[in-house]
């Protein structure tokens, strides 16, 4: 086993157990303090990928922004932040078998994927990977066209916010 | 390769040697140099920090007609030990109802936040922690880490001045990271990458004299991301005590304290890095390793003084002015720059060195010039609106 897979499990089970802890901690605060905690062994599997940018690109969304907004909202809510109710409803089971169906499912379609068992290749010396990430989002050839539609999609949704968060005098 | 060309080289391949010769394995080896090479540079750092306490004390003493600490050893220099065995032997307490871990979990995270950052500083040309094609990212990306620790510490310690000191702090934070990316953006654009290194080497003319607007921006900016007056709402002493730090005790406090300071020392740095041309200084970098280091830590050290005369010379902010600042004024202002900066920076592309930084500057002062006009006329509406049309004074009155 290389130095990188050993880094790779690590964080995989960091995310996977502090995923888990997500969901099943009672205290909403620490909920979303797990959550940030998942969020940032995301970003450590993106720089084992090499994809450096989209590492701190993660940890600015969304533990910068995404995880603060939802420890505000929690700490805005109530001041207990606790309830006893039962955290599964009566569904659980149902649920369940979903997640391992797709699980399964996404492993057997993988598995028929020729890129499935193959080791990356190494990237080579010099590959400048931002330039290129800004090439294809504004190159008319590549992704121009969905990043303006999602840049209007989000401004419209800043607007949307602003007009209802607006307070008429 | 000589070690006076390439210290950090030299000894890490000397080291590994050490190692290997040892019958250690040579990926062990290396991982084990790395791991002492930042164990060092964290050491250096923290070292600094301790004397970081004395300047702030000696300079801010300067600024109120004051002397300073001058009691222990040579110009009050062993004051600052005296603080930390005092910080050391401080009672440690920890409130009722406090949520231990996170509580406990804070001031380490804040201490991180910032030392994280010395990652991507470039020291000298040959020394630098790491290489990171998005280093001007990373600025930010560990200002959100410093972020989640003041919003732990506010929540943890179950004290209302601690909670409403961490909401204002994680509010200008976040407020404030918004002008300083687009900031950011503007060394991106002139030097084509996001690389510090890159940053450094581009600056043939200082990037200050290229965009004096965004070097301004990028300093208030800054000085909100550090909770630092005019913008030390966190903390106002006179409505929350101490604000998100008030419940800490002992060197915990004490790991916010030097925290603060290392922060400020350390965004004096990248100040200097991003407008100032970092460790260069008319080739004097290219002689040796070393004297980039002196010339990139003495040019932080200025920047550290401006942040510290700002500090020490304004008072502080009323809450709503300060992000309604942010939002209504130098967010706008900072994207209108960014969007003049990339058009002339296309238009000025093939022209010569002196044109160029001319028509960058030329446009950064008309930039600039609008934006205060236009506050001005609102300002002015507003001051009418509040107090009504000036009265005319009576010439024989």
């Amino acid at each position: 086993m290389t130095g990188t897979q050993i880094i790779f499990l690590i964080f995989a089970l960091f995310t996977l157990g502090s995923a888990l802890m997500v969901v099943t901690t009672r205290n909403l605060i620490h909920a979303a303090l797990w959550l940030v905690a998942t969020l940032f062994g995301v970003a450590v599997i993106y720089t084992l990928l090499n994809a450096g940018f989209m590492a701190v690109v993660q940890v600015v969304v969304y533990i910068g922004a995404i995880a603060i907004l939802f420890i505000f909202a929690v700490m805005l809510t109530r001041k207990d932040l606790r309830d006893n109710v039962s955290q599964m409803n009566k569904n659980w089971w149902a649920g369940a078998i979903v997640a391992v169906l797709t699980f399964a499912g996404l492993v057997f379609t993988l598995q028929g994927w020729s890129g499935f068992s193959k080791t990356a290749a190494a990237v080579p010396s010099g590959f400048d990977a931002i330039s290129q990430l800004g090439d294809k989002l504004t190159s008319p050839a590549a992704y121009v066209l969905p990043f303006e539609v999602a840049s209007v999609l989000l401004l419209a949704a800043l607007v949307g916010a602003v007009y209802v968060a607006f307070n008429k005098k | 390769m000589n070690f006076w060309n390439d210290p950090l080289k030299v000894a890490a391949t000397w080291l590994e040697g050490i190692f290997t010769g040892w019958g250690m394995d040579a990926v062990l080896a290396h991982v084990l140099v790395v791991f002492l090479g930042v164990l060092l540079l964290i050491t250096v750092l923290m070292v600094l920090d301790i004397f970081l306490v004395w300047i702030e004390r000696k300079v801010v003493a300067r600024f109120q007609d004051r002397i300073g600490p001058n009691r222990l050893g040579p110009f009050g220099l062993i004051q600052p030990f005296a603080d930390i065995i005092k910080l050391i032997i401080k009672e440690d307490t920890t409130p009722d109802g406090a949520d231990k871990v996170v509580y406990n979990l804070a001031p380490i995270l804040s201490m991180m936040s910032v030392l994280i950052l010395w990652a991507v500083v470039p020291l000298a040309p040959v020394m630098l922690g790491i290489d990171l094609n998005v280093g001007v990212l990373f600025l930010i990306a560990a200002g959100a880490i410093g972020t989640l620790s003041i919003i732990m510490a506010g929540w943890s310690s179950n004290n209302k001045f601690a909670m409403i000191g961490g909401f204002r702090q994680v509010a200008v934070m976040v407020a404030f990271e918004v002008p300083m990316l687009a900031m950011l953006m503007i060394p991106t654009i002139f030097a084509g990458s996001m690389n510090m290194n890159a940053i450094i080497e581009a600056q043939n003319v200082w990037f200050f004299f290229i965009s004096p607007l965004a070097a301004l921006i990028f300093l208030i900016a800054a000085i909100a991301e550090l909770g630092r007056a005019p913008f030390d709402l966190a903390e106002g002493e006179s409505e929350l005590v101490a604000g998100f730090n008030i419940e800490y005790s002992g060197m915990k406090f004490g790991m916010f304290y030097a925290g603060e300071l290392l922060h400020a020392f350390t965004f004096g740095g990248f100040w200097s890095i991003l407008f100032f041309g970092g460790y260069r200084f008319f080739g004097l970098e290219q002689v040796s390793p070393f004297l980039a280091i002196l010339i990139l830590v003495i040019k932080a050290m200025l920047g550290y003084w401006v942040i510290m005369w700002v500090k020490y010379t304004m008072m502080r902010i009323r809450i709503d002015q300060m992000l309604g600042f942010n939002w209504k004024f130098l967010t706008p202002l900072s994207f209108a720059l960014l969007l003049v900066t990339a058009l002339m920076n296309t238009l000025l592309r093939g022209a010569a060195g002196w044109l160029f930084v001319t028509g960058m500057f030329l446009s950064n002062v008309v930039v600039g010039w609008i934006a205060l006009e236009i506050a001005r006329s609102v300002a002015h509406k507003e001051r009418e609106r509040v107090e009504g049309p000036k009265k005319v004074v009576e010439a024989h009155h």
